[in-house]
């Protein structure tokens, strides 16, 4: 088609700055794009825990969010413990049973070079985390509850070079200090989970009892745990039953974990406005990018244009070349993003998974990997009216040198 | 019989200082069909800008200006790029070739806004004007006096009914300049194209039968009427 090999010719005949606006169309593209997948997976990595079948969980009376960040995100410390009736009452008390359809008592304490040691039963690994998901192990089995043996999430396996028949000892205390006690009990690890993205890769899993009388763990607290993961039989009325053991008592907290995830996360909205600002002005930039260039290339075409219009090319014709040109460009810009964007996502992903082990794939279907590019190309494209613009209304016999 | 008829033709510009300077004032002019006419004026005489209005490139004030059956006075801009694209061949002073086409992409460029691209024809007429081995050749990598050739054969590749040609030999030496214009007449001939041209170059005016003074032709040219 003749439009197409003028717009191939002027693409050829500006090479250097059909390259450089194309590489600047896709830094941005693959910037956003990345920018973009790297935080709604990371985000997603948090909320997937909330869509999983635990969704309360109850502690001693505190911050509902102190509250999940530490018993489901291993991220906070508990305010207090529990005395372990807690966790009989709700699955032995009627009125409790009639909103809890299971419990699963976590104790934590305890730490190994950082991650945090979760004593708790083998419940625990029955219970979905995501909808039709259940943690898996990768290799081994599950631990034995009356014994010193450990599962261990897959971040921590990969990260400390655990595996099965390694030996370790916990550490004193949820953080890791310098001079914290070291327990003098060795812990063996049986089973490595497979990586499911949830904190359970974060977290060493070991039976309740033997958090609960760790060596050097206080005596009188050795019944205690720290918080019981809450299943509901019915999530409407399990809300109205935590809110009225929340009214009604005084020494513990029901904090339902989806909402306060959410709540978590709404704190940050200003984030997802700022990032789609700045996807915006990207994308602005890179389409003024083309605009700059082709408009600027206008001056020195007027004359091939007058030549072009002079062998019969309607104005429309030209119009279109110039149109084109300028969504060809986008076009080379957004397929080449996608090579920064791998770019990126190679690095950005090891860096999140080498930092806090959220698993990033830069692949999995995401809208902004197809809006991002769409977005950008219609940008690209709107970009070259106004260089068509100019270029359609050439006057032909003025530029059509010497006149005679 | 006429294949190109001009009535009353006016064409007049505004200057910088606002008055309105009528550069053509032609009541009648007629060409017929295979004819080959040279028109003698001096620099500043309208003569591209008759040559412009004729092939639809500029549009007149007022008057007709027949070609082919159509009054490409009244025709809307699209329809003249269309006649124009398909009834006229253009050869300019400066060749006008498109720097980033080779000789061959320019002369198929010349097809494809009429009938549309015939390689074949393409190659056929480059050949004729003696540029077979230079048919991927981009301009700057000619000479002058082919490129000039690569512009007949771009004007010819249509088979035009009429070809316009605007101080041809006016960038070429002499004997380059004899050279193209004996090809642009014989090419004319080969195809029954007729052809109007333009020049102050009493050599190339003395080459044709038929050479008329545009001043004559042109009345603006003896009077500058200002309003």
């Amino acid at each position: 088609m003749t439009i197409w090999l003028i717009v191939r010719k002027s693409l050829r005949q500006h090479a250097l700055s059909t390259a450089i606006t194309a590489i600047s169309i896709a830094l941005a593209s693959g910037l956003l794009m990345a920018v973009w997948v790297v935080k709604e997976q990371s985000m997603a990595a948090f909320t997937t825990v909330g869509k999983g079948d635990f969704h309360a969980v109850m502690g001693a009376r505190g911050s509902e969010l102190s509250l999940v960040l530490f018993s489901v995100f291993h991220m906070d410390e508990a305010s207090a413990t529990l005395p372990v009736q807690e966790y009989s009452d709700l699955v032995s008390v009627p009125a409790n049973r009639r909103a809890v359809k299971g419990a699963v008592p976590i104790v934590v304490g305890d730490n190994y070079r950082g991650f945090r040691i979760v004593g708790t039963t083998t419940n625990f690994f029955e219970v979905e985390y995501a909808p039709g998901r259940k943690h898996q192990l990768k290799a081994g089995r599950m631990f034995n509850p009356n014994l010193q043996e450990a599962v261990v999430g897959s971040f921590v396996a990969q990260r400390e070079g655990l595996t099965i028949d390694s030996i370790f000892q916990p550490v004193h205390g949820v953080y890791e200090q310098e001079g914290a006690t070291v327990h003098n009990v060795n812990y063996v690890v049986v089973g490595v989970l497979e990586p499911s993205n949830t904190p359970a890769d974060h977290a060493v899993w070991i039976p309740m009892a033997g958090a609960q009388n760790m060596e050097g763990h206080e005596s009188s607290l050795s019944t205690d745990i720290s918080a019981i993961l809450i299943q509901f039989r019915d999530p409407a009325l399990g809300v109205q039953w935590a809110d009225r053991v929340n009214q009604n008592r005084r020494d513990v907290t029901v904090a339902n974990i989806a909402p306060t995830v959410t709540a978590f996360f709404q704190r940050f909205e200003w984030l997802r406005t700022v990032l789609g600002a700045m996807a915006a002005l990207v994308a602005l930039v890179g389409a003024g990018g083309i605009l700059a260039s082709l408009y600027n290339t206008m001056n020195e075409r007027r004359r091939e244009v007058a030549i072009l219009r002079a062998l019969g090319a309607r104005r429309g014709t030209v119009f279109g070349a110039i149109v084109l040109e300028s969504a060809t460009i986008s076009a080379i810009g957004v397929a080449v993003g996608f090579v920064f964007y791998g770019g990126f996502m190679a690095t950005a992903a090891w860096y999140i998974r080498e930092q806090t082990g959220v698993v990033v794939d830069p692949w999995a279907g995401h809208s902004v990997l197809a809006l991002g590019p769409l977005g950008i190309l219609t940008l690209g494209t709107l970009a070259g009216i106004v260089p068509a613009a100019k270029a359609y209304g050439t006057d032909v016999a003025e530029n059509l040198l010497p006149q005679s | 019989m006429s294949l190109l008829e001009i009535r009353d033709l006016i064409k007049s510009y505004r200057t910088p200082d606002g008055e309105v300077q009528t550069v053509l004032d032609v009541p009648a002019f007629e060409l017929g069909e295979k004819e080959h006419v040279a028109l003698r004026g001096t620099s500043g005489t309208g003569k591209t800008t008759l040559l412009n209005c004729i092939a639809g490139i500029l549009s007149p004030d007022s008057g007709h200006i027949e070609l082919a059956g159509r009054d490409m006075a009244v025709l809307g801009e699209s329809a003249r790029d269309r006649h124009r694209a398909d009834h006229i061949g253009y050869i300019f002073q400066t060749f006008n070739l498109l720097q980033g086409y080779t000789c061959l992409e320019n002369v198929l460029l010349g097809m494809s806004f009429g009938p549309g691209k015939d390689r074949a024809r393409a190659r056929e007429l480059l050949t004729r004007v003696g540029l077979e081995d230079r048919l991927n050749y981009r301009p700057s990598q000619l000479s002058v006096g082919q490129q000039q050739r690569v512009a007949v054969a771009r004007a010819l590749a249509n088979q035009p009914q009429l070809v316009l040609a605007d101080e041809p030999t006016g960038n070429l030496d002499p004997r380059n300049g004899r050279e193209a214009l004996k090809l642009i007449r014989e090419i004319c001939g080969e195809t029954d194209a007729a052809l109007l041209l333009v020049s102050h170059d009493q050599e190339v005016l003395n080459q044709f039968d038929e050479c008329r003074d545009l001043a004559e032709i042109n009345q603006a040219m003896r009077e500058v009427s200002t309003t």
